[in-house]
Parts: C-alpha cells; sequence; structure tokens
C-alpha cells in the first residue's frame, strides 16, 4: 500500500530484532473478547489513487458550487476573491505537515507568521492584543463569555437579538453545562434594541454582533459607555471581517472584546467549515485570553525570535484551573488569513471592502421593491434584509432551481420565530458581477 | 556581524568543524533572515489587483473608519518570497521523522488536499438549500458509517472542531445523559488517571465536574483497586486515554468500563492513541460510552502547524440521544440536516457554527478509502510493530519506563541520564541538531523527564535505524560527559535556544509602529 | 524573636507578633524555574490555613500558594508583580507574596520548623 513502506520481508525483520514471532503478539493485552481477527466488516478495501477519486468527485459532483450560481448567501460564511498565492502558499510541506510551534527553535516560520497574525488582528479590530486564533467565530465567542465572567467575576451574559443564531446557540450550550446564565433579546431586523434594559448587577458582558445577523450596522460606542457604566464588558462579534475595512473597528466603538469570523480572509466557503476565529482584547486582559499566544523574545545570540508564551493559562499546565480547555488553533486557516491580508495591505483591504458595499448598495436597490419586497435594513455593509410578501423560504427553493442562490431566509436561522418567516437576508461580495444581480432580480421579480 | 554559529566553549573535533562563518546579508546559505511584513511594507504597494469602486450612495449611517488601519503594502512576488522563506524555518513531517508520542505524525497525502479542493466541497455555502449540496451530506454520512463501523458504536457526531473540543462533546453529552436521570445534583466526580493529557480535567472542570485523580500501577496501568475505593453513587464517569498516555493497553479496561458502569457511571475514552488498534480492536467491545478521535492523528488531516483538527465523538447506544446538532439524517427525499436542538428531542445543544470541519471530513474520507478496512488494519499493525522495534533497539542504553511490548508509542525517562547533567530537555535539543524533531517531553507527569516516542507507520525501517542510531551515539555522548554540548544545542538551527523567560515576563505579542527595536545582531 | 514556620506545601511565614510576613521556600522556587507572574491577594481578604491565598506562575508550572496561618491579609507585596523574578533570586525575604495577621496562633505549633522541614525536603527524591 503506498503509504505503508514495509515489506513483509522489513516486518519479518523488526519481528526479529523485538523477537516476537508476530505482530499479533504485541496486542496480546487486548482482551481476548476484544480481539479482531480480520478486517473489519462493511467497509471498503485498500483502493488507489484513481478509484478513489472517481469515488469522491462523484459526490463533489452532486453538490452546485456557489460559483456555478448566482451567489448571494451570506448569515456568517461570505465568498471572497482568494489570490492564488494564498492556497499555493499554505500547501507547501513546511507549512502543511508541521505541528504546534512546541519547539521554537525549528518552528519560528509558525511563529513569526502567527506574531504577524495577531498583529493583523489586532490592528483590524482596533484592539491591543489578539491570539493566534481559535476554531471560529461561534466559539470565539463564546470563550469571550467566559473570559468576561472570570474578569468580572459575575455570571449573566446578555446577548443581542442580532447575534447569529448559532454563536447565540453555543453559548446557550455553554452556559447551561458551565454554569452561567446566557439572556437573549428577541432577533429582529432593523430595529434597535434596548440591550440595556437588560443588564444588571450580575451581567459580566454585553454580546453584539455588528453588522448583526441581519445586516445592520450600529454604533456601538453608545452602548459601550452603559456597560462601562454598569461594570460588564462589551464584547463586539464580527462575522464578516472584510466590514473591517471600511467600518469604524469594534475598539474605536469601545469593545472590550472582540470575536470575530476570519473565514473571509483566505478561506473558502468549505461548506462550514475549516474557518478561522479571531479573538482580541485590551492589554490589561492579556492573562484571562484563552487560547493560544505568541509572543516576541530573543535567542542566546541576542537574535529575535518568536515563542509560544503565557502557555501556563492553558490546560496542559494549569488543568482544572486553565482558562478553557482548548488546544488547538486554526493553524493553517489563520496562515491563509494573514497571507490574504498581507496581500491587500492596507490600500487593498480598504478597495475590497468599498467594493463589497458597493455591490451591496447596487443589488439592495435592484431589489428593494420588487414585487412589494422592501428592504428592512437602512445601514449595512455588505448584507441587508428583505421583507417578502410571501414566505422567504418557497422562494429561496424556487430561485435555487433558476440557477439564483439568493440568501438564506430567517426561518432557516430561527425557525422557532415564525414571524420571521417572510425575511430573507442577502449578502454581495466583490464576485457578484452586475449582470448577475440583474438576475437575481428578474427571477425574484418571476417568483414573487 | 552574525553570530548564528555560536561561541566555541572548547576546541574539540566537532565545535571546530563548526568555524563561524560571517556573511554580509545576514543570510545563511539557503536560510533566509527575514523581518515581518510591517518592517517591509511601503505604502502604495499591494499584491492585489482590484477593479474601480462604482459610484455608489454609501449606506454605512456615517461609521466609516476614520483612522488608518496601519496595514502594510507589499507586492505580491514580496508575499510569495516572505512567506517561502518563513516555511523554510520549520520542520515538518514531509522533511523528517517526528517521534512526537500521542500526536501521531504520519504522512499526509496530497490526494486528501486534492479532494478537499474540489470546487464541490470548497465552492459550497453550508446554508445553500439543502437539493444543492446532496453531495456534501452524503460524504458527512460515509464518514459517519466509517467511524462508527470502526469504533462499533451505533452514533457519531462530527462537529467538534478538534480533539479537546470533542472531549467537551463527550463529557457534555455524559452530563445530559445523567441530567435526565435526575441525578444531575448527585453525580459530579469525575475519575481521571493521573497519567492522562491536561485537557481531560480541564474539560471536566468546565463542565462543573470535580476531577478525582487516579493513581496508576508499577505496570503503568490504571491501578485497579484504587479505582474500586473511588467508585460510589456520586461518580459521573471515567475518563480514560487507551492505549494510555504511557504507550500501553489498558489490560484491565473491559472490567474497569464494567465496574463504572455498575455504579452508574459512563466511560469516556480519549481517541488520541487510535492509532495503535483502529481496525484491530473496537472501542464498543471495552465497554466505552464517548470517544472522541482525532482526525489530524489517526486519519492523517495535516497538522498544519497547528490546526485545523476535527474531533469527531462516537457515542454507545445510552448517550446517543443526546449528540449535539447539527447531524445528518437520509430520509426518503435524500440527505437532510437537523440543525436546531428544537428539531430533536434530547440533543445537548450546538457547539460550533455551521455543520462542522467539512474540509476535514473530506480529506479524512479520501484516506479511508485509500487505505480500507484492510489498511488502516495494517497500519495500526505497522505502527505498533515500529514502536516495538524502536523500544526494541534503545530499551539497552535508554530507561524504559514500562516492561513492554507497548503499542505504537514507548515511553522511557530519564533515569539513563542520571549523573550525566544532562537533562531530558538538553538531550531533546541535540536532537534538533541531528535533524530529528524532539519526541513529545516531560508528558505523561508519571514518570521523571518523561520521552515519549511514536515512530508511525509511515517510517521504512532504514529510516528507524537511522532513528535508533542517531539516539544510540547521543546516549554515548551524554556518557561521556559531553555536558556542554548539550547545554548548546541546538546549533545549527535558524535560530538557537529562546529566551522564553523573558516572553512571560514582559509579553511582546505584536509588532508596534513605534516601539524600540528589540536587540538584534548588529548589522 | 520572629519564628519561621514551613507548611508540607513548601510556603514559609515568619512570624513576629501577631503578623506573619509568607512566602514559598527556596525548594518551592527552584522546582518552579523561572517565575514569570503572581497574583497577590488583595488587603483585607480573609484565609483559612491551608486555603488558596495566592497565584505563582513560572514558564513551565503554574502553581497554587495556600496560607500557611488563618487570618486576614493586612498586605501584599506590591513590587512584586513587576519583579516576579524576586522570588526566585530571594524567596525567603524580598520575594515574600503577603502579610497576615494571625487569628488563631495555636496554628503555628502545627507547621515545621526549619529542622523538620530541612528534614522533611530529605524525604522528598
Amino acid at each position: 500500500m503506498r503509504y505503508l513502506p514495509h515489506t513483509d520481508a522489513d516486518r519479518r525483520a523488526l519481528l526479529a530484532t523485538i523477537g516476537v514471532p508476530s505482530v499479533d503478539a504485541l496486542f496480546r493485552d487486548v482482551p481476548a473478547s476484544a480481539r479482531l481477527d480480520r478486517p473489519i466488516a462493511g467497509l471498503s478495501s485498500t483502493m488507489g489513487e484513481l478509484e478513489v477519486e472517481r469515488h469522491v468527485a462523484a459526490l463533489a459532483a452532486k453538490n452546485r458550487p456557489a460559483g456555478s450560481m448566482a451567489s448571494f448567501i451570506g448569515a456568517g460564511a461570505y465568498r471572497h476573491h482568494v489570490p492564488a498565492s494564498v492556497d499555493h502558499l499554505i500547501q507547501r510541506g513546511e507549512f502543511l505537515t508541521s505541528y504546534t510551534p512546541y519547539q521554537p527553535e525549528v518552528s519560528q516560520g509558525t511563529l513569526q507568521y502567527l506574531f504577524e497574525f495577531q498583529t493583523q488582528v489586532a490592528l483590524i479590530t482596533g484592539m491591543e492584543v489578539a491570539n493566534a486564533s481559535m476554531y471560529d467565530g461561534a466559539t470565539a465567542t463564546v470563550e469571550a463569555v467566559m473570559m468576561a465572567n472570570r474578569v468580572t467575576k459575575r455570571g449573566r451574559a446578555v446577548l443581542s437579538g442580532g447575534l447569529h443564531p448559532h454563536y447565540r446557540q453555543v453559548v446557550e450550550t455553554h452556559a447551561h453545562f458551565g454554569g452561567f446564565k446566557a439572556v437573549g433579546a428577541a432577533p429582529r431586523p432593523g430595529l434597535t434594541e434596548d440591550l440595556a434594559a437588560l443588564i444588571d448587577a450580575d451581567t459580566s458582558c454585553v454580546v453584539v454582533q455588528n453588522p448583526s445577523a441581519f445586516g445592520q450596522l450600529v454604533d456601538l460606542a453608545p452602548l459601550a459607555k452603559i456597560c462601562q457604566a454598569k461594570g460588564a464588558l462589551l464584547i463586539a462579534v464580527v462575522t464578516e471581517i472584510a466590514s473591517l475595512g471600511l467600518v469604524a473597528s469594534p475598539g474605536e466603538m469601545g469593545a472590550d472584546i472582540v470575536a470575530c469570523e476570519g473565514q473571509s480572509m483566505g478561506n473558502a466557503l468549505n461548506f462550514g467549515g475549516p474557518h478561522v476565529g479571531l479573538f482580541a482584547t485590551r492589554e490589561k486582559y492579556v492573562r484571562q485570553m484563552p487560547g493560544r499566544l505568541t509572543g516576541e523574545t530573543v535567542d542566546t545570540e541576542g537574535r529575535r525570535g518568536w515563542v509560544l508564551t503565557l502557555s501556563t493559562r492553558e490546560q496542559h499546565i494549569r488543568r482544572e484551573k486553565a482558562t478553557s480547555n482548548i488546544c488547538t488553533n486554526a493553524g493553517l486557516c489563520a496562515l491563509a488569513f494573514t497571507i490574504h491580508l498581507s496581500l491587500l495591505g492596507e490600500a487593498g483591504f480598504r478597495r475590497l471592502a468599498e467594493l463589497n458595499h458597493a455591490a451591496a448598495v447596487m443589488l439592495a436597490e435592484k431589489l428593494d421593491g420588487v414585487r412589494g419586497a422592501r428592504l428592512m435594513t437602512d445601514q449595512f455593509f455588505n448584507e441587508f434584509t428583505l421583507k417578502l410578501p410571501v414566505p422567504a423560504a418557497g422562494v429561496v427553493d424556487e430561485l435555487a432551481s433558476k440557477g439564483v442562490l439568493a440568501g438564506v431566509p430567517a426561518s432557516r436561522l430561527w425557525p422557532e420565530r415564525p414571524e420571521l418567516g417572510d425575511l430573507l437576508i442577502v449578502a454581495a461580495t466583490e464576485t457578484n458581477t452586475v449582470a448577475e444581480m440583474d438576475r437575481f432580480a428578474t427571477a425574484l421579480e418571476e417568483v414573487l | 556581524m552574525d553570530k548564528s554559529q555560536g561561541r566555541a566553549t572548547r576546541e574539540d573535533g566537532a565545535t571546530a568543524a563548526l568555524a563561524p562563518v560571517v556573511t554580509a546579508s545576514g543570510h545563511r546559505g539557503l536560510v533566509m533572515e527575514e523581518k515581518l511584513i510591517f518592517e517591509q511594507g511601503v505604502e502604495g504597494r499591494t499584491g492585489v489587483d482590484l477593479p474601480e469602486i462604482p459610484k455608489v450612495a454609501r449606506r454605512l449611517g456615517g461609521l466609516e473608519r476614520k483612522a488608518p488601519i496601519g496595514l502594510p503594502g507589499l507586492s505580491e512576488p514580496q508575499v510569495v518570497r516572505h512567506y517561502t522563506r518563513l516555511s523554510q524555518k520549520n520542520f515538518a513531517i514531509d522533511a523528517g521523522l517526528y517521534p512526537l508520542g500521542s500526536c501521531t505524525m504520519k504522512h499526509n497525502p496530497r490526494l486528501n488536499e486534492k479532494m478537499a479542493r474540489l470546487p464541490g466541497f470548497a465552492d459550497v455555502h453550508p446554508l445553500q438549500p439543502v437539493s444543492t449540496v446532496q453531495g456534501a451530506l452524503e460524504l458527512m454520512d460515509q464518514l459517519a458509517h466509517w467511524l462508527k463501523t470502526l469504533t462499533g458504536m451505533p452514533a457519531v457526531a462530527l462537529s467538534p472542531g478538534a480533539g479537546a473540543h470533542g472531549e467537551f462533546c463527550g463529557m457534555v453529552a455524559i452530563r445530559a445523559a445523567i441530567e435526565a436521570r435526575g441525578e444531575a445534583a448527585i453525580r459530579r466526580r469525575v475519575l481521571v488517571p493521573e497519567s492522562a493529557h491536561g485537557t481531560n480535567p480541564a474539560t471536566a472542570a468546565a463542565i462543573g465536574f470535580d476531577v478525582d485523580a487516579i493513581p496508576a500501577d508499577a505496570r503503568g496501568r490504571v491501578d485497579v483497586a484504587a479505582l474500586k475505593a473511588k467508585l460510589g453513587p456520586d461518580v459521573a464517569a471515567i475518563m480514560l486515554t487507551n492505549p494510555n498516555t504511557c504507550g500501553l493497553f489498558e489490560t484491565d479496561i473491559v472490567e474497569i468500563a464494567r465496574l463504572v458502569r455498575e455504579a452508574g457511571g459512563y466511560f469516556y475514552c480519549d481517541g488520541a492513541n487510535f492509532n495503535a488498534i483502529a481496525g484491530r480492536v473496537r472501542p464498543a467491545d471495552l465497554g466505552v460510552d464517548a470517544m472522541h478521535i482525532n482526525l489530524h492523528k489517526t486519519f492523517s488531516t495535516p497538522h498544519g502547524g497547528g490546526g485545523p483538527g476535527s474531533g469527531p465523538v462516537v457515542f454507545s447506544a445510552r448517550l446517543a440521544a443526546y449528540a449535539p446538532v447539527p447531524y445528518v439524517v437520509h430520509g426518503a427525499d435524500g440527505f437532510a440536516l437537523i440543525e436546531h436542538k428544537a428539531q430533536t428531542e434530547s440533543a445537548f445543544g450546538r457547539l460550533k457554527g455551521f455543520h462542522g470541519q467539512m474540509g476535514m471530513y473530506v480529506r479524512a474520507l479520501t484516506y479511508m478509502l485509500s487505505h480500507g478496512a484492510d489498511g488502516i488494519r495494517q497500519a495500526s499493525n505497522d505502527a505498533v510493530l515500529n514502536a516495538n522495534y524502536v523500544m526494541a533497539r534503545l530499551q539497552d542504553v535508554m530507561s524504559a519506563s514500562f516492561e513492554g511490548p507497548c503499542m505504537h508509542e514507548c515511553l522511557f525517562d530519564d533515569r539513563f541520564l542520571k549523573d550525566t547533567g544532562v537533562t531530558t530537555l538538553d538531550f531533546a535539543k541535540a536532537m534538533i541538531d541531528e535533524g530529528y524533531h524532539p519526541m513529545t517531553m516531560y508528558f505523561p507527569l508519571v514518570v521523571h523527564g518523561a520521552m515519549l516516542i511514536e515512530p508511525t507507520e509511515s517510517e521504512t525501517k532504514e529510516s528507524l535505524d537511522m532513528f535508533v542510531d542517531t539516539m544510540r551515539a547521543l546516549v554515548v555522548r551524554a556518557e561521556r560527559g559531553e555536558v556542554e554540548y548539550f547545554r548548546a544545542s541546538p546549533r545549527l538551527t535558524p535560530r538557537r535556544r529562546l529566551d522564553e523567560t523573558r516572553a512571560a515576563r514582559a509579553p511582546v505579542l505584536r509588532w508596534k509602529p513605534q516601539r524600540d527595536p528589540v536587540p538584534q545582531a548588529a548589522e | 524573636m520572629a519564628e519561621l514556620r514551613f507548611t508540607r506545601e513548601h510556603e514559609w511565614v515568619r512570624v513576629d507578633g501577631d503578623v506573619g510576613t509568607c512566602g514559598i521556600s527556596d525548594y518551592a522556587q527552584s522546582q518552579l524555574g523561572d517565575v514569570v507572574f503572581v497574583e497577590l491577594p488583595a488587603a483585607g481578604k480573609n484565609v483559612k490555613r491551608g486555603g488558596e491565598a495566592a497565584v505563582v506562575e513560572s514558564v513551565k508550572a503554574a502553581s497554587e500558594v495556600y496560607a500557611p496561618v488563618s487570618g486576614e491579609v493586612v498586605e501584599s507585596n506590591a513590587a512584586l508583580p513587576d519583579n516576579p523574578a524576586r522570588v526566585n533570586q530571594s524567596p525567603m525575604s524580598e520575594g515574600w507574596f503577603m502579610k497576615i495577621k494571625l487569628s488563631n496562633k495555636a496554628e503555628l505549633a502545627e507547621l515545621m520548623d526549619e529542622a523538620a522541614y530541612k528534614t522533611y525536603l530529605g524525604t522528598l527524591s
């Protein structure tokens, strides 16, 4: 088998040195009741690359890639153009097949790019310090809540109604099993909500997504002041990181912790994973921050280099008292993010954001008013909500059969909220052409 | 002046050969010194050409960014060169043996990468209408089938993002089951061996359990008598790794599982070491209730310098009902996704955005299809064979902690270095100059100065022999009293030992524009 | 005359009158390695003997520091957080952690004196 180098002669030689007659002898500690004496039934046998490709490609062929349709889906994952260099660089064996940089002398490549990544994340979010990434935006958000609990020594999180429902559900799971409370406002497009009224003396944090899951953009500064006055931390969540090229950063608006989904930079949609969580906060909270951290130092020759640091917060040392049980960061996805942002630079990142906003503005203008469809979001980046005269789910299915991925019906995100059933959440990026937008508008007219 | 060869501490054959070479550029042959991108950016440079911005009336509500961000401008050639140079400073499986115990650094097949990049998988949005992503759901279903069949378990949760997340998932399911029995207030204690990886107690504590450590016996396995003494009506679960972190199969595991079950508790198995037994032993037959599997260990998805991973969890019948959302179901109309807790009877909730690490599922399934059930079994055989070979060829000069046979990894401790002045750390750093990534060190905690070696099935006999011969040569050096050699190691790497104390005392976690530059070797 | 006592967890307390200055022993600091961070209790905090009072972190380990005696924390070593290295350099003097006003002097009798602690260290291998 191509991945298993040993021939039978090799195996015999190894066994002879070990001094046992067969490899079965090495498994003698396995209880007899659990020993399998042949390959497990119900699974296929060894296959060459050609056959494997045929099998897997056949599965891929049963999917309709977003690029084969006019795609306008966002809702936490965004289709952007990733420059060709990114994917080539991350596939270099020294990045792809290396391990966590626990031996810094042979991992300076990884450690340096993570240091660059941490800097980029701090810069775009407007915060002082960032970690080396987390699994995704949802887990970064719940880690932010748990950190706020530790910092404030309180146990109640207030969640904006505009928080992505997956993120909210992850917080609720951890709240229930981790012994803290999570209280949410109702999800509603467009209208501002009165989160201040939900803050009490036990509130550790207020979690707001901006732009919201409906696409609504708000100024978080007033809420930041209220939180500060009440001793709670403001956690800002950003699911479309491209927005930070144009919109004021959460740091500028007064956030204490920022949790983001970084997928838009460098990473394909990948049907939802792997993505990359970003986490940033104020320097004074650095020892409460979860996740891996890369820090600068010098070697024995006095030369600048980098190491993983502050690891005593982590599970492999603190054990029961760790800040979180998370081991892994998003590694290669963080690298892709870093490379993409390096290629864009200041001017490119801003221009990309402008293109996204312009595309969404154009699309909104084309769709608003089509057979009674109404735009519900007055301020947005690249995503907005339409109220349709009929349930949105059926419209989306019909449009799909016409080659248009028309966004996400709110009923898919909040099935427990029938009052949102006529809402459609639509995104546009730099990958959408005017022709595609016209196709969407025409098809919507036909279907409604 | 470049001092990367270090100061020779005494004139002997080895160090005289490493006479310092001074270069004007600071580069050393193929290994380049490379500044941070922030130190190389030039305003106006860009690596991406974007179209003109159409003229539209903005709808940002005046919330535009006012101040610049501070990102550097670089051209494409610069960026490619920068990250290429960085990559050249990393050790990797593609370059050499990584004997990291419990990490399973096996070969990462490139076919996996090709399949994951098919547009039908890479360019698919998680929230597309389900009718347009039937192939993705079918792939998840097939992966689930492989995982369930290999483990003998009836249910699997695919969504956890990596191993630690999988542990969280498994333990939360156990907690949910205990709650459903009305015993949440009583069953609060989780038994964890002293040898366990730190994530195990961290996970249990995060869910509100009290952690109770179980000692190991003289043979490196769970002390069953001690375990019996700790069982009681307040026990929620035991968390075991099997094979354990000493590289040994827990001989009494079936009895342990029975004892815990009789006490009303659940058996969580940390599947980090599944590579030893995949295809030869089914965890279900050992009495496991929940086990996470590291796709990036056993099933070859790449480690990527730290991630992304994937940690699906298989469940027994008595835990299956509590598995989290989302999961794939197969109905008359094809495949569908159950995405919300409210759509199920007893799922404990959601752990992650969207549907899990789909890109890793494609890679793992590709690996499984390539190997087949017979190949997976053969891989486990070869992994165990290789570890035992290494142990057999080193145990006369290094101190094996426990009597063999071992499973897919072998554990040594620092007794063989006693009186040499050389520590496990020093020994490991000397391995680096020899072209090997060090083995896992100082873990597990149950022996002193632990060295846990896992060669994996990907190594040839020649490669194993060279590794063993190298280790033997290092032992000879240590016995000859060459302490300074070890303490000065490594010397051939782009950086020598780094000051971790300084990094932790005064953390510098990002580049800042006005900060004084860190002292460098003078240019 | 100040009384010096040690705990089995390698904390020391030097009592002068009603107040005991506390820290960790030389053995403890050498086991930890370079100390990078300390977390000290606030003045006014009540501690119980054997209860968690402070945290000390090195590069490779993190450890609770337990109160050797019960009482009220009257002062923490304000100079220590910025100079954690003092714990390594002078664990028995400048590297002190906190001062506790003893609520129960009888507890001192249950701790080891310097000679007994030295003997105890000999039993650890």
